[in-house]
């Protein structure tokens, strides 16, 4: 089964739902696993305290933000370099999810922050980044829901999404170095020593977890995605038969 | 290359000329520097010292505001589909346009830059610098806006959207250029490293702009 078998919808729910309950099972068996190991037998930070288990929920969301877009990134040159039918139904269900684990990540790090830093917020390189990466996500679900033909929509937003996807290590690159220049006087690491191993695997635990219950997220966002398109066509052919002497307009048409 | 020099003639020519609206963009950039002193006060020890930032967010509103327009009235007039006939490519096009937008907008920005300089109380190697900075930063603010103003063909009513994908991807042009200007006043930190990674963004943001505009451009039509 080579990767243009999936150009079929069909084919594609009927794979998505053969698989997708086994990755929501196995994406909440291995967080039950990661988080009693997170809130249980991970010991507290000598300096942080309990906060530190704030991090079992923040750090995964940021990995998995970023995975989000490099995926949307790969399926917009399936859409634009291969005209693959589902590239964009992908990349469309994973823009709303990769904002929202964005989203996780910058509450979760601000409510980490006020207790450590005393402030909900600070101008740290990491946090403007990602804050610029949530900016872009939903510039790109804006640009989704502005064009109302899926096609064409797929297509503009996989350039702009390539466009980000160049543009992003760019302003991390910047942000860095825009930080580095106004450090200011209270200098705080993030990401501390090497972490302590009794903390590191409940956090690698946790972090497959989500990763599970992600692709699991994808999978019912692309079925959903792949069912309003099917209603959307049943509505447009339905129409038709309404008033078949109207002539029809090319979809996408500016006239 | 003719078609190219005639094409940056014709479009000079049409924004220079009465209802081109060339200078609309100068203007707006003198109503931003006008209008922040009275948010933040007639203070001249402060204003020097946002001055370089206030001048580089005043560019790029000017900038990203006057570039929607680029490709619209060739689209309405029929112009972008004879222009797709040629054989030129057309990124070509998209690459003629900008250039001529920045020579007819961009370009008389940056010349009244020492002059709006004064009012924000800039000394003299900061003038310098400012206007260095937006000389080499404005062709990138000006080739990212192309891929705005190619959407608000695709789009109608695209304007608000525009501004919101691409002012994110305009930061690292603002941080450069902001950076090298400041460097060139108060801190002890060197002007060149900034200005040579602000010169490398136009530079990549030209290539980027362009094949990202004309990507748009041609699903527009289709």
């Amino acid at each position: 089964m080579g990767i243009l078998d999936y150009a079929n919808p069909t084919r594609v729910m009927r794979f998505s739902r053969a698989v997708k309950p086994w990755f929501l099972g196995l994406g909440l068996i291995t967080l039950a696993v990661g988080l009693y190991g997170a809130f249980v037998t991970a010991p507290a930070d000598y300096q942080q305290g309990e906060t530190i288990r704030i991090m079992y929920l923040h750090v995964p969301m940021a990995w998995l933000a970023m995975m989000a877009y490099s995926m949307m990134a790969l399926s917009a040159i399936g859409t634009l370099g291969f005209k693959h039918p589902m590239a964009d139904v992908s990349a469309k269900a994973l823009a709303p999810i990769g904002a929202t684990f964005t989203a996780i990540c910058l509450i979760t790090g601000s409510l980490w922050g006020k207790p450590m830093w005393n402030t909900w917020w600070v101008w740290d390189a990491r946090l403007t980044s990602v804050l610029i990466l949530f900016l872009v996500y939903l510039g790109i679900i804006a640009l989704w829901q502005a064009i109302e033909e899926p096609i064409k929509a797929g297509k503009v937003t996989a350039i702009i999404t390539l466009v980000g996807a160049i543009n992003l290590p760019i302003i991390k690159f910047s942000v860095d170095w825009w930080y580095t220049l106004h450090q200011p006087a209270s200098v705080f690491r993030v990401d501390g020593p090497t972490i302590y191993p009794a903390m590191l695997y409940p956090l690698l635990i946790c972090a497959a977890g989500f990763t599970l219950v992600f692709f699991y997220l994808h999978f019912a966002a692309m079925e959903n995605e792949l069912k309003r398109r099917r209603i959307r066509a049943m509505q447009m052919r339905a129409a038709r038969r309404v008033a078949p002497e109207q002539p029809t307009l090319p979809q996408g048409s500016t006239a | 290359m003719s078609a190219f020099r005639a094409l940056i003639a014709r479009d000079v020519r049409l924004a220079t000329r009465v209802g081109g609206g060339a200078l609309t963009g100068t203007l707006f950039f003198l109503a931003v520097i006008v209008t922040i002193p009275f948010g933040v006060g007639p203070d001249l020890n402060l204003l020097s010292r946002i001055g370089p930032a206030i001048m580089w967010i005043g560019a790029l509103l000017a900038t990203l505001i006057g570039l929607e327009r680029l490709f619209q009235s060739d689209k309405d007039d029929g112009a972008l589909d004879l222009l797709r006939l040629t054989d030129s490519p057309v990124s070509s096009f998209v690459i003629a346009k900008v250039i001529a937008h920045w020579l007819g907008s961009s370009l008389p920005l940056v010349l009244v830059t020492p002059l709006l300089s004064l009012l924000l109380a800039l000394e003299p190697r900061a003038i310098l610098a400012l206007t260095a900075t937006l000389a080499v930063g404005t062709p990138a603010l000006s080739f990212l806006g192309a891929v705005g103003a190619a959407l608000a063909v695709t789009l109608r009513r695209g304007a608000l959207l525009m501004a919101v994908i691409i002012l994110p991807f305009s930061i690292p042009v603002l941080i450069f250029g902001v950076a090298a200007t400041r460097a060139a006043i108060v801190e002890p930190d060197p002007f060149w490293p900034p200005f040579a990674l602000l010169t490398a963004t136009s530079l990549i943001y030209a290539v980027i702009g362009t094949l990202g505009a004309a990507a748009t451009l041609k699903i527009g039509d289709g």
